[in-house]
């Protein structure tokens, strides 16, 4: 277990970090809001934001050793088809990490 | 993330005939409803991923209301047990949230008033708050409404992770391969905003960003990506841009 006042120093800068990021573009970037770039960029990046923090979850899938990325591919398979067949996120969150939970720990993957 | 935050089945109350803050509550506990669905589970992964790291599972808690930002959260756990600089930390916390640099552009913040709420506001600016806030359903949302909904966003994430914490400590088996939850939650945010908006030159470039950042800047990976994604949609913007004027 860490020592505390690590932790609290740990957790203070994430937040401090993570508040300015959600303060501070008010005061600089309001005045931008009627710029056609920023208008572009704004209606754009949400989608390409997340494909790139759900490439970024899977940046340790161990491509080298198809047998070990196996309950992870899986599991996304299985996450993406309950949400293409029922569109309920709660469903196809705790599916698909059900599924992942159930083959890490019962498939002999050592 | 339309499908989760759409069930906000909002009967077009206009702002003005609801001026009672004790209204607006319930009006933001009835809209918070089907996102609470969600991140409860979500933040009941994290705790459970916070007691099984070792660390007291009050953390969960501590984690879930000051940092308030899910995904990073997930991350400072793995970063702490391994005894990341705080540095490190800080540039992480940098790269997984400056995303929120760009909510900016829409969040009705103009609507909220004092300083106070403000600040809140602002704080508790998490990608749940923004996709509910700027749909077109919450054009008529008075800014305590969305305070409060925020609010209650909060409430259902720190109940989660708390709940998950205490669960993990009480579990007597270690349940591996829970941080799937994350993949999971990325995977549906993507769909929903790709059934949204279907741009599939916009999903490529930023998979190509994210590809080429994998193996030529394992290190930077998000930075990387995040960097080549913008590049990419600003050339493309200027692309465009051209040929619309060289057409007029």
């Amino acid at each position: 277990m860490p020592d505390p006042a690590y932790l609290i120093g740990a957790v203070a800068v994430a937040a401090a970090v993570t508040w300015s990021l959600r303060a501070l573009p008010f005061t600089v970037l309001g005045p931008l809001r009627a710029s056609s770039v920023v208008r572009y960029l704004s209606a754009r990046m949400p989608l390409g934001v997340l494909v790139i923090l759900l490439a970024y979850s899977l940046r340790d899938l161990p491509l080298a050793h198809p047998a070990l990325a196996l309950p992870t591919a899986l599991a996304l398979a299985v996450t993406v088809a309950l949400h293409l067949w029922r569109h309920n996120a709660v469903l196809s969150i705790v599916g698909g990490t059900a599924v992942h939970v159930l083959l890490v720990s019962t498939l002999p993957l050592h | 993330m339309p499908s989760i935050l759409v069930a906000a089945d909002d009967p077009a109350q206009p702002a003005a005939a609801a001026a009672s803050p004790r209204s607006e509550a319930l009006a933001a506990l009835r809209i918070s409803g089907s996102v609470g669905l969600a991140i409860f589970p979500i933040g009941g992964a994290f705790g459970m991923v916070v007691a099984h790291s070792g660390l007291d599972w009050w953390w969960a808690s501590v984690f879930s209301s000051v940092i308030f930002a899910g995904s990073l959260e997930f991350l400072v756990v793995g970063l702490t047990v391994a005894g990341a600089p705080l540095a490190q930390i800080a540039l992480t916390a940098f790269l997984v949230n400056s995303r929120h640099v760009f909510y900016t552009l829409s969040f009705p913040l103009h609507r909220v008033t004092g300083r106070a709420a403000r600040a809140y506001s602002t704080f508790a600016l998490t990608d749940e708050a923004y996709a509910l806030t700027t749909g077109e359903a919450a054009r008529s949302w008075p800014g305590r409404r969305i305070v409060w909904l925020q609010a209650f966003i909060q409430a259902y994430w720190v109940s989660g992770a708390t709940a998950g914490a205490v669960l993990g400590v009480l579990l007597p088996i270690h349940l591996a391969g829970l941080e799937f939850a994350m993949t999971a939650l990325f995977a549906v945010l993507a769909l929903d905003a790709f059934r949204a908006r279907r741009d599939i030159p916009v999903s490529a470039l930023a998979l190509a960003g994210a590809l080429i950042a994998r193996f030529a800047f394992p290190g930077e990976l998000l930075l990387a990506a995040f960097a080549l994604f913008t590049a990419s949609l600003l050339a493309r913007y200027g692309y465009t841009r051209r040929r619309e004027t060289s057409h007029a």
